[in-house]
């Protein structure tokens, strides 16, 4: 693969009333595995189907109920688990968290404790050109969705909606290597980017498909580099726990909130209690959910419903081997193919679609003024109709057209402009659609210099003029290029022009 | 002959001979399945049905017979039997012997019962039980304790008839029914039909699939039959096993004809006697009785070789370790909030109160004491030194009877339980404890997922009918049943409980 370096970004530093401080920052994403069946029964994912319709035995608990993995769902984790260059485990096991609540009918979530299929690996997340930040992944394991309880629909009484009760999610555990919201925030996208590039997850964060908890502390600068030199945690400061995040955003209010909260309190003299907290947007704080004392004690054990998961190497390999170009690498080749800069390439690669497309709109032509047309002339037009790639009504074969018109000389800049516009309302094959309307340019030498004759003729006061003054030769040329209705090739207008006035 | 006579004797008929009086048009299953059903309306006294399901019998003893008379008949078809409450049988109450599952009807059948449908087989009703298995006397069910048909001589006490398959145990001794279906996590099989004086045969862990019967412990319950012989065991056992899909744990081995296999000849198999299966305070009855069968054995061909099996005094203590934990974990799913029994609530109650409240109401004291210690052998701090010491010690006793079995053993011989059937009511003041060890012979063959069988082999001084157990290698219950079945004819048990109820 071809590999850029990158420097770490330095981290974000927060200056208190007595000293600065540093932020120490580990995550937690809950993935929901694309599969149209649960991971352990064959009941539909389908999100916004009627309250309790998604649900099997199994799933509603059912008494003599059993569990049944869903192949498909592993072969998600693998593959999920190689896209981040991470060790798979080829022998992982299901163990049973334990509490209790409505939403939960088994009494128990089952998860992957002790031996998750994924081991360690790693997400490179890009903060600026030449910055990124490399965050190990420590584990992802799969483990089963609670359901819903609905809570404000009856005064007296609670709902629950088992739709989602036992849908297979990947857990995608980070080591605390994010220094600061911003990068937290980008160490989300980066994730979520390389989820749907893999198509394991769809990312998407407002139906709940992407959720995270985010561990936050504080420490003195310093602290954190003996923290990794030892990888002792003593370095650093007590964290809390923030739950189920589902925007880039509430992310990085929440954490900059919370370490603002942290600090305070050690400044204060106080110390920092280890506990779970909910993130408040309508008051931008985090507020107490429960704290260590009040834990659950999930009382783990291996599941045994279910046999020790073993999967084949050959399996893991031939997934491996269909993994599909990830954004990393689509962004270096960019960047070396076709001459794009590091932050265009960014822009091309953010998503599945629109790599494909501009791979398809600068193979074989200039990548450079593909990148531009895609970017500035695509995505301005898209974005202004609040459209995403997917939606766009130029596809990538009638933007390529576009790009070889303007190539050959048949339309100028301009020209291609308006084509684009007549091509995004109206569709149809741009080269058609020049030669329909005319709109080829003029660079028939002999057809310009009849043009820029009858001007001279009509306008000789206008000639002298620019006799005296060449800069006024910039006069002929517009008037040129009105009378051949933008159609005359500008350079050579302006050529003729040049020497006609000369002369 | 009246009609009485004929019904008892139809339904003192073993599978074996009702199968061949049904192929030879002898009977009939409606003739079989009603004896069957008058045999238990006079039984009320024994406890033994919880739910009767006459109508679904009949239907199917018609159907069977419809099988019958077109020659193409299962060995099971037309069979009468009945049901564990513990098994899920679709739109007729399962309840595992507890008030927490009052008014349950599943939508589905467990695949066991399942399969003996489809061979053919009558289910007459659902048995009694200990409350979701956790007995050993049928003392903790909902409905009251199963009866034992059998008294000591002269004296009528009314004596358990061991459990968690206590009505199971009581209804085939009592010839209510032809065989029935059991579950084994720590000896549920065998000490009933020990204190009963039938065959009850444990087999293989996952040979059985689990699907649809409530779990009590997961990694250590597997279904099996219970029945007056071990040909019928073999028979039945041939319709209950094989790999299903819908259980994880379940094998995916071929079923092999058990009843061909029972040939009686067990020349040159060496069976092992276990020195640590002698305990103190043993009774000496017991201890003759084990003798006695090891002769027998002998006498038939066999070579008996005393073995080791150095970490069998862990086991029990494991045993009650492991079993509660995956049982605190199991029964964590009856709440009230999807189906049986929810208790009703105060103003205010809240989510808290309803889960308290319900399962104090809906478990009995020993389902709850299980439930506790479940929980507390699990919990942080403790899981180290209970719940992963006692899977350590699991390994070391499943590598005991690994050794053994490398060793050429090829069935290990034991007393299935350390006395006689004791009286109702005997263990109530008694530290559960004592009731516990009731399972001291037979939890180390659930803890290593082996087969074991019990068959009755005599009786005590006061009549009462004693077991012997053999335990086999895995997936081999073949020979087992053999071994099990040259012991049953060498014993030549055939007594019968004496009709009081």
């Amino acid at each position: 693969m071809l590999d850029l370096s990158y420097e770490s970004p330095a981290p974000k530093v927060i200056a208190g009333a007595k000293h600065d401080w540093e932020l120490v920052i580990g995550l937690e994403v809950h993935a929901q595995i694309a599969s149209k069946a649960k991971l352990f029964s064959g009941a539909s994912t389908q999100f916004g189907a009627e309250p309790n319709s998604n649900v099997a035995f199994v799933d509603a608990a059912m008494p003599g109920m059993l569990p049944v993995i869903n192949e498909f769902c592993v072969e998600q984790a693998v593959r999920t688990g190689l896209g981040l260059k991470a060790q798979i485990n080829l022998r992982s096991a299901f163990d049973r968290k334990n509490y209790f609540y409505p939403d939960l009918p088994q009494g128990y979530q089952i998860s992957q404790l002790y031996h998750p299929i994924v081991g360690e690996g790693e997400v490179l997340v890009n903060m600026a050109p030449g910055i990124a930040r490399r965050v190990r992944i420590e584990r992802i394991h799969m483990e089963q969705d609670a359901g819903k309880s609905i809570h404000d629909m009856d005064p007296t009484m609670s709902f629950v909606d088992l739709n989602r009760t036992g849908v297979a999610l990947m857990e995608i555990v980070s080591r605390p290597d994010i220094r600061g919201p911003e990068e937290a925030a980008a160490y989300v996208v980066k994730l979520r980017q390389i989820l749907r590039y893999l198509g394991t997850c769809d990312g998407n964060m407002q139906n709940g498909n992407l959720r995270a908890d985010v561990n936050v502390s504080v420490c003195r600068p310093g602290d954190y580099e003996k923290y990794q030199e030892t990888q002792d945690f003593s370095h650093l400061g007590t964290r809390c726990e923030i739950k189920n995040m589902n925007s880039m955003r509430f992310i990085q209010q929440a954490i900059d909130y919370e370490a603002r909260r942290q600090i305070a309190i050690l400044e204060d003299g106080g110390s920092v209690v280890q506990e779970t907290r909910l993130y408040d947007p309508d008051k931008g704080e985090t507020r107490s959910m429960r704290s260590k004392e009040e834990a659950h004690d999930y009382r783990y054990f291996p599941c045994p419903d279910l046999l020790p998961l073993e999967i084949e190497q050959g399996w893991v390999d031939d997934i491996q081997a269909n993994l599909p170009e990830l954004p990393d690498e689509k962004r270096a080749r960019f960047v070396t193919e076709y001459g794009v800069t590091e932050y265009d390439a960014d822009v091309l690669t953010a998503d599945v679609e629109s790599g494909h497309y501009f791979d398809e709109v600068a193979k074989g032509r200039d990548g450079k003024l593909a990148a531009n047309w895609v970017i500035n002339e695509l995505f301005g037009r898209l974005k202004k109709e609040d459209h995403g790639i997917a939606d766009s009504p130029v596809s990538a074969a009638q933007l390529g057209g576009i790009l070889d018109l303007i190539a050959k000389g048949d339309i100028s800049g301009k020209i291609a402009k308006d084509l684009f516009e007549i091509v995004y309302t109206e569709g149809g094959d741009p080269a058609q659609i020049v030669e329909d309307r005319g709109m080829r340019q003029v660079t028939d030498t002999g057809a310009i210099e009849a043009a820029v004759d009858k001007i001279i003729a009509e306008n000789p006061a206008q000639v002298e003029k620019a006799k005296q003054n060449p800069k006024l030769a910039g006069w002929f040329v517009g008037q040129v290029m009105k009378a051949t209705g933008g159609k005359a090739n500008p350079k050579a207008v302006n050529e003729i022009v040049a020497a006609k006035l000369a002369g | 002959m009246s009609a009485d006579t004929k019904s008892s004797d139809l339904a003192a008929l073993t599978i074996a001979g009702a199968r061949d009086a049904l192929r030879k048009g002898e009977v009939t299953s409606v003739e079989l399945t009603q004896a069957c059903l008058s045999r238990i309306e006079g039984a009320d006294a024994l406890g033994a049905f919880v739910h009767k399901t006459p109508e679904i019998a009949l239907e199917r003893a018609r159907a069977a017979d419809d099988r019958l008379a077109k020659g193409d008949a299962p060995a099971m078809c037309g069979i009468p039997i009945g049901i564990k409450d513990l098994f899920c049988t679709e739109g007729v109450p399962s309840q595992a012997a507890s008030r927490i599952l009052e008014g349950f009807l599943p939508q589905y059948e467990s695949t066991v019962s399942a399969k003996l449908r489809d061979a053919g087989s009558v289910m007459l009703g659902k048995l009694n039980m200990d409350e979701f298995a956790m007995g050993s006397s049928n003392e903790t069910s909902v409905y009251g304790n199963a009866v034992n048909p059998w008294r000591r001589d002269g004296d009528d006490t009314a004596l358990t008839p061991g459990g968690s398959s206590g009505g199971s145990a009581s209804a085939v001794a009592a010839d209510l029914c032809l065989g029935a279906t059991g579950t084994d996590t720590g000896g549920s099989i065998r000490q009933p039909a020990a204190f009963t004086g039938i065959t009850g045969l444990k087999p293989t862990y996952g040979r059985c699939s689990r699907w649809g019967v409530v779990a009590f412990a997961s990694s250590l319950d597997q279904a099996g039959p219970m029945t007056k012989t071990v040909r019928d065991a073999a028979i039945m056992f041939g319709a209950m096993a094989g790999h299903d899909p819908k259980d994880s744990t379940s094998a995916d081995l071929a079923v092999p004809d058990f009843e061909a296999m029972l040939t009686g000849d067990i020349k040159g198999k060496v069976i092992g006697l276990p020195r640590e299966y002698r305990m103190d305070g043993m009774p000496a009855e017991i201890e003759k009785l084990w003798a006695e069968g090891a002769d027998m054995l002998r006498d038939a061909g066999a070579e008996i070789r005393d073995i080791s099996l150095p970490h069998t005094k862990y086991a029990l203590p494991a045993y009650y370790v492991i079993a509660p934990a995956e049982a605190s974990s199991n029964l964590a799913r009856y709440d009230g909030v999807r189906y049986g029994h929810r208790a009703t609530l105060a103003q205010g109650d809240g989510i808290t109160e309803m889960y308290e409240k319900t399962r104090a109401e809906g478990f009995g004291p020993e389902v709850q004491r299980r439930v506790m210690v479940g929980t507390y052998v699990l919990s942080a701090g403790f899981y180290d030194a209970y719940y992963n010491r006692a899977r350590k010690v699991r390994a070391l006793i499943k590598r005991d009877f690994d050794q053994a079995f490398e060793a050429g053993v090829d069935a290990i011989l034991t007393p299935t339980t350390p006395s006689a059937a004791f009286g109702l009511g005997e263990m109530t003041e008694a530290d559960p404890v004592a009731m516990y060890l009731n399972d001291v012979f037979t939890v180390t063959v659930n803890l290593a997922g082996l087969p074991g069988i019990a068959v009755p082999t005599g009786t005590d001084a006061k009549g009462l009918p004693l077991g012997l157990q053999l335990i086999g290698r895995p997936w081999e219950e073949g020979e087992l049943l053999n071994a099990a079945y040259a012991l049953e004819s060498a014993a030549g048990f055939v007594s019968k409980p004496a009709k009081w109820w």
